[in-house]
């Protein structure tokens, strides 16, 4: 029986379904289609396997999730992984935590900032921007969403645009909906040896 | 369709070309774009397995008010016919005594409220109530989207100046 991770961590673990994967084997089309199974492409998540039983959605969800992270232009991509990052703290997804943390920690060669947001969340000691951004992403994941007014001012005062605050927005909704799939319907669990 | 047509744009506020945040929309048009795709992958799916197109729109005006975003929950209502499934749009309805209904909503109200506290089994709880692994995943979508959706809306309206 492996054990469940409960602390944050930039070490990413495995993920262990709480529902049946479907086997790639006995795939329709149409699930083939949404895991981009290709000949060259065999390799597919455990947790993508799990999403494939609604594969509809799925297959609407893996654009929109990169086109929210990846596209060019407006917030950096090292604050949109900080953005994700906060989502997932409050909604205690360790390991949608863990893969966003440690992407920010590459992109930004930075580890000190994800060792203080770990240690003492929305009230870390950062710079004004990085804990602009944070803030907005914790309250706005939130039931109902805690952003108002001021916070919005927090973050011009800061120096985002609005083409930024956007990106913002975006990213930290995402991981509204991620860290409700990948926290309710699997454990994060240690890598064994 | 232009991005100020984007029904969770819409829903958010009225906003046009001529606006001070017209040009940060519109540069992200693709995202809405393939978020109302999502959109209807999630409430209208063709294939809806175990959870009704009237059932989702209905779940989805709960989760929508649960969120505060009431212009999002009268967008769901619009398409939803009078019946039974209108209360499952109620928050203060928990579908008793009903074993399949109440097991929805009650996962329904903890993933969107206290995503945090979900645990193995309350996974457990929708497979004892008789809801497969199909439908699980599917109301864990809807759930999940409806909750991004209703993030997107609240930022934009406050991102627009609106309250």
């Amino acid at each position: 029986m492996s054990k469940i991770i409960h602390d944050f961590t930039t070490t990413v673990p495995f993920w262990q379904p709480r529902v049946t994967p479907i086997d790639l084997d006995d795939a329709t089309e149409e699930q083939r289609d949404a895991l981009q199974v290709t000949p060259s492409n065999q390799k597919v998540s455990e947790y993508v396997l799990v999403l494939a039983r609604d594969a509809e959605t799925l297959k609407e969800r893996t654009p929109l999730f990169n086109a929210i992270m990846y596209n060019r232009g407006g917030m950096s991509r090292a604050e949109r992984e900080l953005s994700a990052t906060g989502a997932s703290i409050v909604n205690r997804c360790v390991y949608c935590a863990a893969v966003h943390a440690s992407r920010y920690n590459q992109l930004a060669k930075d580890v000190t900032v994800m060792e203080r947001i770990f240690a003492d969340g929305a009230a870390a000691d950062l710079d004004v921007r990085q804990s602009a951004i944070l803030q907005f992403a914790m309250k706005l994941s939130q039931t109902p969403p805690e952003v108002t007014a001021d916070d919005m001012q927090v973050l011009r005062d800061a120096g985002l645009e609005s083409d930024e605050i956007l990106d913002l927005i975006l990213s930290a909704s995402l991981f509204g909906w991620a860290n409700r799939l990948m926290h309710t319907l699997g454990d994060p669990i240690e890598r064994s040896e | 369709m232009t991005v100020f047509d984007n029904t969770t744009v819409r829903c958010a506020a009225p906003l046009d070309a001529n606006h001070p945040l017209a040009a940060a929309l519109e540069g992200r048009s693709d995202i809405f774009a393939m978020t109302e795709q999502a959109q209807d992958a999630a409430l209208r799916p063709k294939n809806p397995g175990g959870l009704s197109h009237d059932e989702r729109a209905a779940l989805a005006i709960r989760m929508a008010r649960l969120n505060g975003e009431d212009g999002l929950a009268d967008h769901f209502a619009s398409p939803l016919v009078d019946g039974d499934v209108t209360k499952i749009a109620d928050p203060t309805f928990d579908g008793e005594p009903d074993p399949r209904l109440a097991a929805l909503i009650r996962h329904t109200d903890l993933v969107t409220r206290d995503t945090k506290s979900v645990a193995a089994a309350d996974i457990s709880a929708l497979k004892d109530a008789g809801i497969s692994e199909d439908d699980i995943v599917r109301l864990s979508e809807l759930t999940a989207f409806v909750n991004y959706q209703a993030r997107v809306s609240r930022g934009l309206r406050l991102l627009a100046g609106l309250s």
